[in-house]
């Protein structure tokens, strides 16, 4: 028979494994392990908020981009409504300068041609003056015959 | 099996299966070599589960607490599909007996003659290296486990509850009735350690008798049959390692079942 004493050693040392395995080696690993599934959570959840911290402040650069690319082209806008004024009075003052200057060389021409014609009636008055006198070979009295003369300068 | 005396196989294999005993004959007797061998294994597992456990960190984990962690996870798992309760201690008793029973099941897988020959030479004139071979070791653990069941009841029903659930339970309450109930408990309670006792012993013994009979192979004199001798240690060994692990499992989860049977209320 194969049963003896042994198999009282053998409850004994199965009883001191198990007391040993129950006090000293169990609770350590389980605590280890428990603690590193604690902080495996943590470290997830971190990740989770810093993916979510993330897109917030994707969405934040977009709309700011958005809002920077709009004023962006109102200021362009702006300019280019402010260029177009600019560039119509520039306009309105060339139009105006120029007429003012044709008008005032107008004038200076109507004036000059005015002088021109006075003189020249002048002159052909005097010419006729001394032609008539070297026809007539008399001094002719010039005051007396001024209307005379006149009419005959405007025939001219 | 130089060593051996001249007396063919079924000596062989009468001398692998003596125990080395303190004295012959009595009960107060002990197997040196189950003991010597168990206390090694025990120690050794514990040992080194306790120096990982010391060292464990909750933070990055070496690739030896990891494998500490597996292997204790795994015996959690199983714990805790069977059991719905506080695991401080089912969880330590059932890691303690995978690990030991695994160990001393895997000494199969040493060649049959390596600790007889080492031992011999010690001066031992008898050795069975693997302790789940002998009844005095099976029993002694699924003895330990039907203490534990016992104890367990007692705990989870009180005196009376368990009592009452011996004598009335699964006929009925009738008077008429205690005796077949409380036979049938009996059966059923005593059942439990002899059937896992002998389960484990029945397979380890077996499996150690098939690696004698392959080894005598190795000098029965013929190269034929030495080649048949290594084709089938290497199959033997090979499918043994199923065995030896299943069996390990085996005792592991029925002593957990029986435990948290304990705690149930028929």
């Amino acid at each position: 028979m194969d049963i003896n004493a042994t198999l009282i050693g053998e409850m004994l040392s199965f009883a001191i494994l198990i007391a040993f395995t129950v006090k000293f080696i169990w609770p350590n690993l389980t605590k280890a392990i428990e603690e590193r599934q604690l902080k495996i959570a943590d470290g997830l959840n971190a990740a989770e908020k810093a993916r979510a911290e993330l897109k917030d402040a994707d969405a934040k650069v977009a709309d700011e981009i958005r809002k920077a690319r709009q004023q962006a082209s109102e200021i362009i806008d702006k300019a280019q409504q402010q260029a177009n004024q600019i560039l119509d009075k520039a306009k309105a003052d060339a139009v105006a300068e120029i007429t003012r200057l044709k008008a005032a060389a107008q004038d200076d021409i109507a004036s000059m041609a005015q002088r021109a014609r006075e003189e020249l009636r002048e002159r052909v008055g005097a010419l006729a003056v001394q032609g008539a006198s070297k026809i007539v070979q008399r001094e002719i009295d010039p005051a007396a015959h001024k209307i005379l003369l006149d009419q005959l300068a405007t025939e001219i | 099996m130089a060593s051996e005396p001249q007396g063919g196989l079924t000596e062989y294999i009468q001398h692998h299966l003596t125990f080395w005993q303190s004295h012959d004959g009595s009960f107060w007797s002990f197997h040196i070599d189950s003991i010597a061998v168990s206390l090694v294994l025990g120690i050794l597992a514990c040992g080194w589960f306790w120096l990982k456990s010391r060292r464990a960190t909750a933070g990055v984990p070496g690739k030896g607490q990891a494998f500490v962690e597996i292997v204790l996870e795994f015996v959690d798992g199983q714990v805790k599909d069977v059991f719905h309760g506080d695991r401080r201690f089912l969880g330590p008793l059932a890691l303690t007996v995978f690990l030991w029973v695994f160990l001393m099941n895997a000494m199969d897988l040493l060649p049959v003659d390596l600790l007889p020959f080492i031992t011999e030479k010690l001066g031992a004139s008898h050795f069975r290296a693997v302790p789940t071979a002998d009844l005095s070791m099976t029993f002694a653990m699924s003895l330990t486990v039907f203490v534990l069941v016992i104890f367990y009841s007692f705990k989870a029903k009180g005196f009376g509850g368990f009592m009452h659930e011996l004598f009335t339970a699964p006929f009925g309450k009738h008077p008429l009735l205690w005796i077949p109930n409380f036979a049938l408990n009996m059966v059923e309670l005593v059942s439990k350690p002899v059937s896992l006792g002998m389960r484990l012993f029945g397979n380890m013994y077996a499996g150690e008798l098939v690696f004698m009979l392959i080894a005598g192979l190795f000098s029965a004199g013929s190269w034929l049959l030495f080649g048949m001798g290594i084709v089938g240690y290497t199959v033997w060994g090979l499918f043994h390692i199923l065995i030896i692990s299943i069996q390990a499992f085996i005792f592991m989860v029925l002593t957990v079942v029986y435990i948290s049977m304990a705690h149930d209320h028929h």
